[in-house]
């Protein structure tokens, strides 16, 4: 190990399950390296704790390249800890010094109950991509590559939004723990393009109704989404899901 | 039909859309108010004859119930957004920081400015429209003597600093009020959006400046 190794004082959430109440716990760390990933930190914990014959945290994690979601955790406030455009995997520990106070919660929102530690589940995003966050394609032969036009623009835009991992950041950092963020990213992908299009009235409306019917906020324009968003995803999406639902809703049959 | 309509209110993005359609409406009822209140720097008589044209104008009912119906849809709405928007999180974090890339100030104490507001409203009306009745005669027409009033009335120092904190107060709310009911009703564009948020700023401070002005004003002008 390199010099330069930190001390770190730990407030964790612990939380036997979904029905237990819960509590932070201080845990004392030391030489951690500035090299490690936010992650590899909370192993070095949970080695430490195992070893001393205590529960290890349960965290989730799969990836750990920013490319899965799954990392959730609030650190010193933020969600996925200080940095901008990152996922908690991707945080250094150099974005901390020797002997600082390191607070970590899971994800708070009525609709992602905890179930173990920093463990929430997030299957009410599931849901919602049930209710509608998909193109119906008919089988038969594959149609050709360029058969139909898409604009450079309209290209850009929709993978802007499909950058979305789903990792509920943005319902974490809003203080409304309002999903209007992802739900319209996953809007917006497919209503930007032909073959989502077609489906794009009656899409909106299913997203939205799943989304109000599992308790999620409502959303205030304070743009703590984007800010706090690995993907930068920009709030221009909810912009899109709002006009894109009124003139759906009038529209309806 | 009326199943359709229960459905649509009911939206959480409908419910956005109506908080922000009526703010933009009542920041029209604000501009009307101000331009209208600026006459007291023309002159009593100017003041006091655009008073009297408003009172004795029919419409005035109308005018005024479909403010009143504004007001409370759009206080209504808060309320219920906010009652919502508490139960989203039952669990409180332990720590909370904002990212400093998102959220202000004044995005952050909407509804505290929003309770100052009513609150001023509410006094406002009790101290002028219902307040004392003097009466003036300008070209042969008795009239009610609102100028005397409001310069009688800002006299008092305590009068003209809650006066100017409520107007700071609202000046705020609209700096996020007015470019959020864009955002909300769907609006948001890279060319225009930064504009618009400028724009939100510039109409907060003439508002929040040109109301804050006439009971200063006032308060000089009673030694006459």
């Amino acid at each position: 190990m390199s010099d330069g190794n930190m001390n770190l004082k730990l407030k964790v959430w612990r939380q036997k399950n979904t029905k237990d109440a819960g509590q932070m716990v201080d845990y004392s760390l030391e030489g951690v390296s500035p090299d490690m990933s936010f992650l590899e930190m909370m192993d070095m914990l949970n080695e430490k704790l195992v070893n001393e014959g205590q529960d290890s945290i349960a965290f989730d994690h799969d990836c750990r390249e920013g490319i899965c979601g799954m990392c959730s955790m609030m650190i010193n406030g933020q969600a996925h800890g200080p940095k901008d455009l990152t996922t908690t995997c991707q945080l250094h520990m150099r974005s901390f010094k020797d002997g600082d106070t390191v607070v970590v919660e899971p994800w708070r929102a009525r609709a992602f109950p905890v179930m173990k530690d920093l463990m929430v589940d997030r299957s009410a995003f599931d849901q919602i991509i049930a209710a509608g966050g998909f193109v119906n394609v008919n089988t038969g032969n594959a149609p050709d590559g360029n058969a139909i036009p898409i604009s450079k623009e309209n290209a850009d835009l929709a993978m802007d939004a499909a950058a979305c991992i789903g990792c509920a950041a943005c319902v974490a950092s809003c203080k409304n723990a309002s999903a209007m963020l992802f739900v319209s990213a996953k809007i917006s992908q497919l209503a930007l393009l032909p073959q989502g299009e077609v489906e794009g009235e009656e899409r909106v409306r299913s997203m939205v109704s799943k989304m109000d019917e599992l308790g999620f906020g409502n959303c205030t324009n304070e743009a703590e989404c984007e800010a706090s968003c690995p993907k930068g995803i920009s709030i221009s999406n909810i912009a899109r899901m709002n006009r894109q639902y009124f003139t759906s809703a009038i529209k309806a049959k | 039909m009326i199943a359709r309509f229960t459905r649509l209110m009911s939206a959480s993005v409908v419910k956005k859309q109506i908080m922000g359609l009526t703010g933009l409406l009542l920041c029209g009822f604000l501009v009307g108010h101000l331009a209208g209140n600026l006459l007291i720097f023309v002159g009593a008589e100017y003041f006091n004859a655009y008073g009297h044209a408003l009172i004795t104008n029919p419409l005035i009912y109308v005018a005024e119930a479909g403010l009143g119906v504004l007001f409370i849809a759009h206080l209504g709405m808060a309320v219920r957004l906010i009652m919502e928007n508490h139960k989203a999180r039952p669990v409180k974090y332990y720590l909370k920081q904002p990212t400093g890339r998102g959220s202000t100030f004044a995005s952050s104490t909407m509804p505290y400015t929003g309770t100052l507001t009513l609150i001023f409203l509410v006094l406002h009306i009790l101290q002028f429209k219902f307040g004392p009745v003097y009466t003036i005669v300008h070209g042969g027409v008795e009239m009610r003597d609102l100028y005397k009033l409001v310069v009688e009335f800002y006299q008092s120092e305590v009068a003209v600093l809650w006066y100017v904190v409520c107007m700071i107060s609202i000046g705020v709310h609209l700096t996020h009020g007015f470019w959020s009911a864009f955002q909300s009703l769907g609006f948001h564009h890279p060319s225009y959006t930064p504009l618009l948020r400028k724009i939100s700023v510039g109409f907060a401070v003439v508002i929040a400046g040109g109301f804050a002005s006439l009971p200063i004003y006032c308060y000089f002008q009673g030694g006459m």
